[in-house]
C-alpha cells in the first residue's frame, strides 16, 4: 500500500481510542453521539466486542452497524427494536448502556453542561440544547466523552455553568442518595486520552497522542490534571481498523471533525 | 357534558379544539423535536388570541413558534431542537431575552412526570436529578424510601395537562386512533396525562373496524383519552410523520434563518402560519409536496 493510504488521520486515531472504551462492556447498548463516537462504537462491535448492542440512530437495533451520512432509507437491517418510547425502561434506567457524548463543558469533577452558558438561568447569555437525558444517563449507566478541540472553554476552571450530568463532586451529594450507577469512564480529545482514576476520581492523563506533551495538555485545560504512573502514546490505527472506518464513513465525514483534519502523527 | 353522555362523534374543527383552550392553560404537545408534531393544531393556536400558556413538550418548532408569537409564559422541557439544526433558534431567542419561565427536566423524568399525572399520583420517585442542578433550579423535592433501604429519591411531580395535542396516523370519528411508524415517542402518556386530548390525523375513517381492523394493535391509547378528532393530512409539517412523509429541512432552515437579525416574527408569520391551513400548505407546495418529502436518515 502507498504511503498516502496508510497514513492515518488524527480523527481516525481518536475513533480507535474511543472504540477502546467499549471493549469488554458486555451485552449493553453502545451509543455514540456524533461522528467519532458513533464510528467508534461501530468499530468496537465489528472488531473486539461483537456482543455490543446498538441502534441505527433512530429506533431499530442492528447487528450490522449502519454507515454514517447519506444512505438509502432501507439500508438498515433491523434485528431488534429500541425506540425512545421504551429507551428508559430498557436501556437507561436498567444501566444497560454506555454512551459517548460531547457536552459543551466538563469540569474537574466530570460534571457536564449542555443547558446554557453565561448570564443567569433566568436570562442565559447562550441557551443551548437543554439537559436532554444527561441527568439520567450519568446516574444510571457508563458514560465517556469525546472532544475534538481540547481547550479551557471545554475543560473549564471551577465548575460548569449548569450541572447537567452527575460528576464526582462531594458537594453535590444528598444524604441517602444512591450514586452507585455513576460510572464515568474515559475522555478522548484531539490531544490525549484521560480517565477518572486519579485520587478521589480526579481526571488523569493516561495516554498522549503522538507528538503531544503533558504540559501542552495541561496548558489547554482549565483545571489541574493528574498523570498516570506511566503515560503511554496513544496507539495508531492498524490497517484493519482503517478499512472498517472507511466502510462505515464512506463520505469521509470524519475529516470535518477536527480542525484542519491533521494527521495522527504530527509533521515536524 | 356530564360523564355518561359523551357524544360518540368526536369530529370537530381545529378552531373548535382551540376554542376549548383558555389563557393560562398547561398544554402538552406530543412528538419529539422535529418529529410527529401536531403542527397544524399549533398553527391554529398561533392564529388565536390564546396567551400565557405553559407548554410541556419534547420541544421542536412547536415550542419555538409559540415562544416567537408571545403565547408562552412557561416551558417545561428537556431539550428544544430541530435535530440537524441543534439549537431551536426562536426558543433560544426567547430564553436569552429573559422573559420565559422554565422547568428544565431530564428526558426520562419528563415521561415519568406524565405517567404520574396519568395515574393521578402527586409524584413518582426517581434517582434522576440527584447530583445535578435540576432539582434546585426546578424546585424539585426529595422523598425517603419508607423501607429498610431508606434511599433518598427525587419526587418527580406529576405533569398534569389541561389539554394535549397529538398528531396520529389514523382515527375514526369516535376517536379510535392508530399510531404507528418507527417510533411513537411518548404520545400515549401525553394523552393520558391530559384532561382533554385533541387529535389531528393524516386519515379519518368512519368506523375503524371497517377499514383497518388488522392494525388494531396500533391503537396506542384508547378512545376514552380522546376528546376531539380532526383530519389534517400534512398536519405535522414541517416535522416528520413516518411513514407518510419526512421532515422539511428546507422549511426548517428558512424558519431558523428568519430568527436572525432582525428576527421579527410578525414579518414572517404569514409564511410559517398563514391565515388558514390551506394557505399554509400552499406556501410549501401543497399536500402533494409534503407527501413527497423523503423519510429522514439518522
Amino acid at each position: 500500500m502507498s504511503d498516502t493510504i496508510t497514513k492515518p488521520s488524527l480523527a481516525e486515531l481518536c475513533i480507535v481510542a474511543c472504540s477502546e472504551a467499549f471493549r469488554g462492556n458486555g451485552e449493553i447498548v453502545a451509543t455514540g453521539v456524533g461522528p467519532v463516537p458513533r464510528l467508534a462504537a461501530s468499530l468496537a462491535k465489528l472488531t473486539h466486542s461483537p456482543e455490543l448492542m446498538m441502534t441505527d440512530g433512530e429506533c431499530y437495533l442492528v447487528e450490522q452497524p449502519v454507515p454514517i451520512g447519506p444512505r438509502k432509507y432501507e439500508d438498515r437491517k433491523p434485528a431488534g427494536y429500541l425506540p425512545f418510547s421504551r429507551f428508559f425502561d430498557s436501556a437507561v434506567w436498567t444501566g444497560r448502556r454506555h454512551a459517548m457524548v460531547t457536552p459543551t463543558q466538563l469540569d474537574r469533577f466530570g460534571q457536564i453542561n449542555l443547558s446554557y452558558m453565561g448570564g443567569t438561568y433566568q436570562k442565559p447569555k447562550t441557551q443551548m440544547l437543554g439537559v436532554r437525558g444527561f441527568p439520567g444517563n450519568t446516574i444510571y449507566h457508563a458514560n465517556s466523552f469525546f472532544f475534538p478541540a481540547h481547550g479551557p472553554r471545554v475543560f473549564v476552571p471551577g465548575e460548569v455553568d449548569m450541572i447537567s450530568g452527575v460528576g464526582y463532586n462531594p458537594a453535590k451529594r444528598v444524604a441517602g442518595g444512591n450514586y452507585s450507577g455513576l460510572d464515568l469512564r474515559v475522555i478522548v480529545t484531539n490531544l490525549c486520552v484521560m480517565d477518572f482514576n486519579g485520587p478521589d476520581n480526579a481526571i488523569r492523563v493516561i495516554s498522549l497522542h503522538p507528538g503531544v506533551t503533558f504540559d501542552e495538555v495541561q496548558a489547554a485545560t482549565g483545571f489541574e490534571l493528574h498523570k498516570a504512573d506511566t503515560i503511554a502514546t496513544t496507539a495508531l490505527p492498524d490497517a484493519e481498523a482503517l478499512e472498517i472506518i472507511a466502510q462505515l464513513d464512506p463520505h469521509n465525514i470524519r475529516a470535518s471533525v477536527i480542525n484542519d483534519n491533521p494527521p495522527a502523527v504530527r509533521e515536524a | 357534558m356530564s360523564a355518561g353522555s359523551v357524544k360518540p362523534d368526536k369530529r370537530m374543527s381545529a378552531a373548535d379544539m382551540v376554542a376549548q383552550l383558555s389563557d393560562g392553560m398547561t398544554i402538552g404537545i406530543g412528538g419529539w423535536g422535529p418529529r410527529r408534531k401536531p403542527m397544524a393544531l399549533v398553527r391554529e393556536i398561533l392564529r388565536s388570541d390564546l396567551k400565557d400558556l405553559t407548554v410541556v413538550a419534547y420541544g421542536g418548532a412547536d415550542v419555538g413558534m409559540l415562544c416567537a408569537a408571545g403565547k408562552v409564559k412557561k416551558v417545561v422541557f428537556a431539550f428544544v431542537s430541530l435535530d440537524a439544526i441543534p439549537l431551536e433558534p426562536w426558543f433560544r431567542k426567547a430564553r436569552e431575552s429573559g422573559t420565559l419561565e422554565v422547568l428544565e427536566l431530564d428526558e426520562g423524568m419528563f415521561q415519568w412526570g406524565l405517567k404520574a399525572a396519568a395515574f393521578g399520583l402527586p409524584f413518582l420517585p426517581t434517582r434522576v436529578g440527584l447530583g445535578t442542578d435540576l432539582a434546585e433550579l426546578g424546585g424539585l423535592k426529595t422523598v425517603q424510601s419508607p423501607y429498610a433501604d431508606g434511599e433518598t429519591l427525587v419526587a418527580m411531580p406529576a405533569l398534569k395537562l389541561d389539554a394535549a395535542l397529538i398528531h396520529v396516523n389514523r382515527s375514526d370519528w369516535r376517536g379510535n386512533v392508530q399510531v404507528f411508524g418507527p417510533d411513537v415517542y411518548y404520545d400515549e402518556w401525553f394523552a393520558k396525562a391530559a384532561a382533554k386530548t385533541f387529535v389531528s390525523c393524516e386519515e379519518l375513517v368512519d368506523r375503524m373496524e371497517d377499514h383497518y381492523a388488522d392494525s388494531a394493535q396500533d391503537n396506542l391509547f384508547e378512545r376514552c383519552f380522546v376528546s376531539g378528532v380532526v383530519e389534517m393530512p400534512g398536519g405535522a409539517h414541517p416535522s416528520s410523520m413516518p411513514p407518510h412523509y419526512g421532515w422539511d429541512m428546507k422549511a426548517f432552515k428558512a424558519y431558523a434563518d428568519s430568527a436572525k437579525d432582525p428576527g421579527d416574527w410578525d414579518a414572517v408569520k404569514d409564511h410559517f402560519v398563514g391565515a388558514s391551513e390551506a394557505e399554509y400548505l400552499a406556501n410549501f407546495g401543497g399536500k402533494e409536496a409534503v407527501a413527497a418529502l423523503p423519510l429522514p436518515i439518522f
